[in-house]
């Protein structure tokens, strides 16, 4: 660790390993109510289960994201943070704001949450991931603020490179779209249609500067390879995202009541986003490959390119599956959609920011590089614990999604949607056993942190022959 | 070999007289796959145009009546003579004169420049007799297609523009002349483009 301020990451990381952790417990509850319906009811139904499984994703990911700005941020302006004390302060804003939300989903029936918090005022709630009461959504305003512009002055006043640059748009964007979450215009079209700049913005858009920042910062690190090439590959993938993501918000403008032309503007743009992902995974391993030094966080690596790979198979390739309109008639809203869902996520956005980390947390927690080499194969094992797991997730919802679409939508005679959920029953069991597997490589990744702590450090010698 | 040029590009290889023998590709790499992506995104939309074409021939070819094709003319005339330009430019530098190099590329800037002017007029007709995106599927594609040209001959003329400057600052050399050969190659890029949209939504009936 270069910086003392670069210290402020260690909490965020920790509460993004916890939240993680409720997460994917609440999948699980969620995964078994796909087929015991009545399980855990009345205490946790089904949409209170859902909502508190993609908002927990979502916050855990913003603090992991928080988490790495901090600490990428001093080492590329090569000074220390501006305010690392507004840092600390915001961590406990949003983790308590983010607590008092969920045990708000939790206790208290939604509609009386949005009495309690007097959503009449300004109302927002009420939307697929912005439930959050309009409090909550003004807190996190705040927090954004205050994060970006701690970050943005840092880098500012110091060192100005292109990783940090494509960085801070990206959060930038990230806060400017959120902004989008405040407006809630009665006209469905219009709310379905800007709710989007809120959701696909983020995620096809302002996200993936993110993540291209990260994996670069971390490929810097690791390999050795001159920062010029890796900016020069950074700007390309940074154009291609943009010029692909942007429009491609089409592909959800197409059966909302949006103008017909959206038909092909979404449907040709959004074809062409998996480029960007796969220049990404081509980056990755052409970095690794041409590395100048063998680093001794073999796992930070590891990860590194197991994002770059399950980002274009779950963005890229799933996403393709069911963008073009024709196709997307018939699989909106289907387990191909959770399919595609699972696999981005996690690929694009969990794996970075686990990425992050792994490289960082050795450094955070006193190492020079990296964990000893007892910790580091136990984090390996999690990675593939975890990653084949999301794989088998995604195969499953996929094959109950065709089973869906074919039942309910495309037969001569289409099915009623209960009774197709009844015959993909089979799918849902054996997705929630690649859950408890995932679950068991969550357990191994958070095990990993208490795992050879005193023995010594891995070095490059010892980790090439692990 | 591919990420080999990534990292050489910026430089000629050396021992080897670029006067003599440029390097290959021209400008650097990073450029070129930028430049087949953007190509793989018109080739999409030119694909889904000519499909749309085929099961609607006759209502494009009505819509197509309507538009200015000598104005698209002048258009074409005004992108090749850039293009040109463009190339004088780069020869220049390739002699290590920044000063006409400059010049050459600010010629190709003002051609850029006649092209944005007259296809603004065209826009301002059109809007003007009230079309639009949902009009029907031809000005759909008409309008779709020639503002996304239209948004890289823009891109492409900032592109020039500070090749030009750094040029007239005497920022390039016999040796190291890589950047007007990379903002050359976008620009040709921009001019290819439209010379295959100019008769695919203009002329072919």
């Amino acid at each position: 660790m270069q910086y003392k301020s670069q210290a402020v990451a260690k909490p965020y990381f920790i509460a993004a390993i916890g939240l993680f952790v409720g997460q994917i417990l609440f999948g699980l509850i969620l995964g078994l109510q796909y087929v015991i319906g009545d399980f855990m009811f009345p205490e946790i139904p089904f949409n209170v289960a859902r909502m508190v499984h993609t908002n927990l994703l979502i916050v855990w990911l913003l603090f992991g994201f928080m988490g790495a700005a901090y600490y990428l941020v001093p080492e590329e302006a090569e000074r220390e943070l501006v305010s690392p004390g507004l840092a600390l302060l915001m961590f406990w804003v949003f983790l308590v704001a983010g607590a008092l939300t969920i045990l708000g989903y939790l206790l208290v029936p939604y509609s009386g949450l949005a009495e309690l918090t007097r959503n009449e005022l300004l109302p927002t709630m009420g939307r697929e991931f912005l439930e959050q009461p309009t409090i909550t959504k003004l807190g996190i305003v705040v927090v954004a603020l205050a994060f970006v512009f701690n970050i943005g002055l840092t880098i500012l006043k110091g060192r100005k490179t292109v990783v940090s640059l494509v960085l801070l748009i990206g959060l930038v964007g990230l806060a400017v779209f959120f902004l989008f979450s405040f407006y809630n215009p009665d006209n469905l079209v219009k709310d379905k249609y800007y709710w989007w700049w809120v959701v696909h913005l983020w995620v096809e858009g302002v996200w993936e500067l993110i993540l291209g920042s990260i994996l670069a910062f971390v490929l810097i690190k690791t390999t050795g390879v001159d920062r010029e090439v890796i900016e020069k590959w950074l700007y390309v993938i940074i154009a291609m995202t943009l010029i692909t993501g942007i429009i491609g918000t089409g592909h959800h403008f197409y059966w909302i009541g949006a103008p017909e032309y959206w038909q092909w503007w979404g449907s040709i743009f959004s074809a062409l986003e998996p480029i960007p992902f796969f220049m990404m995974t081509v980056f990755a391993f052409n970095m690794v490959n041409r590395r100048r030094r063998n680093h001794p966080n073999k796992a930070a690596i590891l990860w590194a390119l197991g994002t770059a790979v399950m980002a274009f198979l779950g963005a890229g390739v799933w996403g393709f599956l069911h963008t073009l309109s024709p196709v997307n008639y018939y699989t909106h809203g289907t387990q191909i959609t959770a399919a595609h869902g699972h696999m981005a996520f996690y690929g694009a956005y969990v794996m970075i920011v686990l990425t992050m980390i792994s490289y960082a947390m050795p450094m955070l927690r006193g190492r020079e590089a990296a964990n000893s080499n007892r910790s580091q194969v136990l984090e390996m094992w999690s990675f593939w614990l975890m990653t084949v797991s999301i794989v088998f997730i995604t195969l499953f919802l996929t094959g109950a999604g065709i089973l869906q679409v074919y039942l309910q939508r495309f037969s001569a005679d289409p099915l009623p949607f209960m009774v197709v959920q009844d015959k993909i029953a089979l799918f849902y069991w054996m997705r929630e056993v690649a859950g408890l597997v995932f679950l068991i490589g969550l357990l191994t990744y958070v095990a990993s942190f208490f795992v050879g702590s005193r023995e010594p450090e891995a070095t490059v010698a010892v980790a090439e022959k692990a | 070999m591919m990420s080999n040029n990534m990292e050489t590009s910026a430089a000629a290889p050396v021992g080897v007289q670029p006067a003599t023998r440029p390097a290959y590709p021209p400008g650097d790499l990073a450029i070129w796959i930028f430049i087949l992506a953007e190509l793989l995104v018109f080739a999409v939309f030119f694909a889904a145009y000519a499909f749309t074409r085929m099961n609607h021939v006759e209502l494009f070819n009505e819509y197509q009546a309507t538009l200015n094709r000598d104005a698209a003319l002048i258009n074409t005339l005004a992108l090749l003579t850039s293009s040109y330009f463009v190339m004088r430019g780069v020869v220049a530098a390739r002699e290590g004169n920044n000063a006409l190099c400059a010049r050459w590329i600010w010629a190709a800037v003002a051609m850029g420049v006649v092209f944005v002017v007259v296809k603004s007029t065209e826009y301002a007709h059109h809007l003007g007799a009230g079309v639009s995106l949902s009009t029907n599927d031809f000005y759909m594609f008409y309008l779709s297609l020639t503002f996304f040209h239209f948004m890289h001959v823009i891109l492409g003329m900032v592109i020039l523009a500070a090749v030009a400057v750094k040029a007239r600052s005497g920022g390039y050399s016999v040796e190291d002349h890589t950047g007007v050969e990379t903002g050359a190659s976008y620009w040709h890029m921009v001019d290819l483009l439209w010379l295959i949209l100019f008769p695919l939504v203009y002329v072919m009936r």
